[in-house]
């Protein structure tokens, strides 16, 4: 890993406001996901639910470095990458909840948030599927000429697809501006990457001849100014670039792992690192942020939470009539025959 | 009009397509340098350059997702497959992203992206080079699924392809690249998805096929009219989804008898669809069982006679209307 030591000047670089709002943001997503996490088993949210918590630094870290015009795609475990993208949180709650409102309308559901107006172009829930999409998307930019970029948010879990490998290769070979942006949580639902995979990540990011970096991704500073260079090349050369961020995820892979594969003392050690915890250090250090200072955030980040379940809460639900809309673009019905 | 043989009716619309809208462009194994597989592509890339006739590495499932992903950002790609059986290293992007996106997104995102390939048996290419699988797409919702059996169709369809805004799986019957017929050469000539054809009128039984399976039928029905006085109608689907199967009732409702001719197998198949639609929709018209000539089920052999015994032949299709009397 490359270590960034996080000296006065980095952070003065950044400055005050922007790292308080980098704290806000990831405050706000360890409340959403915990409140995601406790709705969930009242039963408000359904289906799939793979919280974000612990891995906070890497969303905002990285995201908070694009423009609004360049593309996100992601994978299931997308909460955070959808709200620090811009998409609203309260449609994001919503859409947990399956409601007409959601970003989705209720069509997708947590592991399918999309947002186009805010190029949250979405959460993909087959583990790599989304990579060739990503250098479709790196081409068009690239042809059009204009100046966004792509980025594409997967876990150390793709990493043994073919379609990682298909998209490396094929995102090197036609020069695209592709951001590969890795988080290695150490683990594919309980599948350690030891057990996975027989080399190291950036190593094979190399071997396509893309500029590849680790990065601590519990540090929001790392991963801020790692995210900043990587993308100045991007939109600079025209290719691809690949970050791994070095994470943990606390909370089971979904809402149903009882979590055998690893033991409790894992886990609090990677508490330890925590990205909340080191960025509150580091701005108390300086002098900007003070114990009343976090206390405000986090009753700031509570209220917005409680505003978007009330929101969702009170959202309705998607009619039964609009079952059949969106099957296809320009047929209001989608059906197969006119029988 | 002009004589046209069915790939170069293909090449004239994306010639066409191409120069009308600068959002197109073409990716796929070997079109560009080599020309096609099948020579569609030939002559493309002179025209319009490496930047829109793209030579893909051998990696389907990249080269449809990021086909995906272009249309996703404003672009009309077409991606060639080579044959309907490599489109199985693309089966996720095509059935999990493309038929899935505009649903998912709540209509926010569209892919209007064509895929060709070529399907059908008969050369002795043995097992993985010789299906015929268009029903397997037509399954899905949030696809359309074309496959023409004449040069001019080809044409129409190919263009209209391009005029949709989701995406169109266009699969063409290796044994029609070949064939000559006369093509529209007006540049606004489509032919809308969801019209089936009658390519041969007939009192006596409906014969109903699509890309290569068409030719058998007429073949059959040539045989039917000189041998035995029985007048077949031949209807071409041109689109399995949508499907016009109103033609096709509305034709058993006149013969009373319908046949249902198709490369593909017929356990679980295309056919068998057709034969549960004529039924809901015309099973008091009906003087019998709906049949069905498909290929047996195995897997293609290489063999010459044992392929020819594996494919549906313009004899299955005679034995099966003559059974019908
Ligand atoms: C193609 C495919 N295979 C298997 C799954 C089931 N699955 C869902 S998430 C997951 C683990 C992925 O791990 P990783 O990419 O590291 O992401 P993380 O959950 O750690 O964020 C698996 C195996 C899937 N969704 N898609
Ligand atoms: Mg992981």
């Amino acid at each position: 890993m490359t270590t960034r030591t996080t000296t006065p000047e980095v952070l003065e670089r950044i400055g005050r406001e922007r790292l308080l709002d980098f704290l806000y943001q990831m405050v706000f997503l360890r409340r959403f996901e915990e409140r995601a996490g406790e709705l969930y088993t009242k039963g408000k949210i359904r289906g799939f639910l793979h919280l974000y918590t612990g891995q906070e630094a890497c969303a905002v870290g990285s995201i908070s470095v694009l423009r609004p015009e360049d593309r996100v795609v992601s994978h299931y475990r997308d909460h955070g990458h959808a709200i620090v993208k811009g998409v609203d949180p309260k449609t994001v709650m919503a859409e947990l909840f399956g409601k007409a409102t959601g970003c989705a309308g209720g069509r997708g559901g947590s592991m399918h948030l999309f947002d186009v107006q805010k190029n949250f172009l979405g959460g993909y829930a087959i583990v790599a599927g989304h990579m060739p999409i990503a250098v479709g998307l790196a081409l068009a930019a690239k042809m059009s000429g204009e100046d966004w970029i792509a980025m594409c948010i997967f876990g150390d879990g793709s990493i043994a697809e073919g379609e990682f490998h298909e998209s490396l290769n094929l995102a090197a070979l036609w020069k695209v501006p592709v951001l590969w942006f890795c988080e290695n949580n150490l683990y594919g639902m309980g599948v350690h990457l030891k057990e996975s995979l027989v080399t190291d990540i950036t190593k094979l990011a190399a071997a396509y001849e893309i500029p590849a970096v680790k990065v601590d991704g519990m540090d929001v500073v790392a991963v801020h100014e790692a995210t900043r260079e990587a993308v100045e090349y991007v939109r600079r050369e025209k290719r691809p670039y690949f970050i791994e961020a070095e994470t943990y995820r606390y909370r089971g892979h979904s809402m149903a792992d009882p979590e055998l594969y690893r033991v409790k003392e894992e886990v609090e050690q990677a508490r330890k690192r925590d990205c909340i915890e080191r960025l509150r250090r580091q701005l108390e250090e300086v002098g900007w942020l003070d114990e009343a200072g976090f206390h405000a955030i986090n009753e700031r980040a509570e209220a917005e939470v409680e505003a978007c379940v009330q929101f969702a809460e009170e959202s309705p639900e998607p009619g039964i009539e609009t079952l059949y809309d969106h099957v296809l673009k320009g047929d209001p019905h989608g059906r197969p025959t006119n029988a | 009009m002009a004589v046209l043989r069915m790939r170069d009716a293909l090449r004239e619309a994306l010639r066409e397509e191409m120069r009308r809208n600068p959002k197109i462009f073409l990716m796929g194994e070997d079109i560009g340098k080599y020309g096609g597989s099948y020579a569609v592509t030939a002559g493309l890339l002179e025209e319009f350059g490496e930047e829109r006739v793209r030579d893909t590495p051998i990696a389907e499932s990249v080269i449809v997702g990021a086909g995906i992903g272009a249309a996703m950002a404003g672009y009309h790609p077409m991606v060639e497959l080579m044959t309907i059986n490599f489109s199985f290293l693309a089966l996720d992007q095509i059935v999990n992203n493309a038929a899935k996106l505009l649903y998912m997104s709540n209509g926010q995102i569209n892919v209007p992206l064509v895929i060709r390939m070529a399907s059908g048996g008969g050369s002795q290419l043995g097992a993985t080079h010789s299906h015929s699988l268009e029903g397997l797409y037509a399954h899905f919702p949030g696809l359309k699924v074309v496959c023409p059996a004449f040069p001019a169709d080809a044409k129409g369809l190919l263009k209209r392809a391009f005029r949709d805004q989701n995406t169109v799986i266009f699969i063409e019957h290796t044994a029609n690249y070949g064939l000559r017929g006369e093509v529209p050469d007006d540049p606004d000539f489509l032919i809308e998805f969801g019209q089936a054809n009658i390519v041969r009128e007939g009192r006596d039984v409906t014969i109903v096929g699509y890309s290569g399976s068409v030719h058998q039928a007429l073949r059959a029905a040539e045989i039917l009219a000189e041998q035995e006085e029985v007048e077949a109608e031949v209807i071409d689907l041109r689109t399995l989804r949508p499907l016009d199967i109103a033609t096709v009732v509305e034709s058993v409702k006149k013969t009373n008898r319908c046949v249902v001719v198709e490369d593909d197998w017929k356990f679980g198949g295309f056919a068998g669809e057709i034969a549960a639609l004529v039924m809901e929709h015309a099973f008091d018209w009906l003087d019998a069982p709906v049949a069905r000539v498909c290929s047996k089920d195995v897997p293609m052999p290489y063999n010459r006679t044992l392929e020819y015994a594996a494919l549906p032949s313009e004899e299955d299709v005679v034995d099966a209307v003559l059974a019908m009397f």
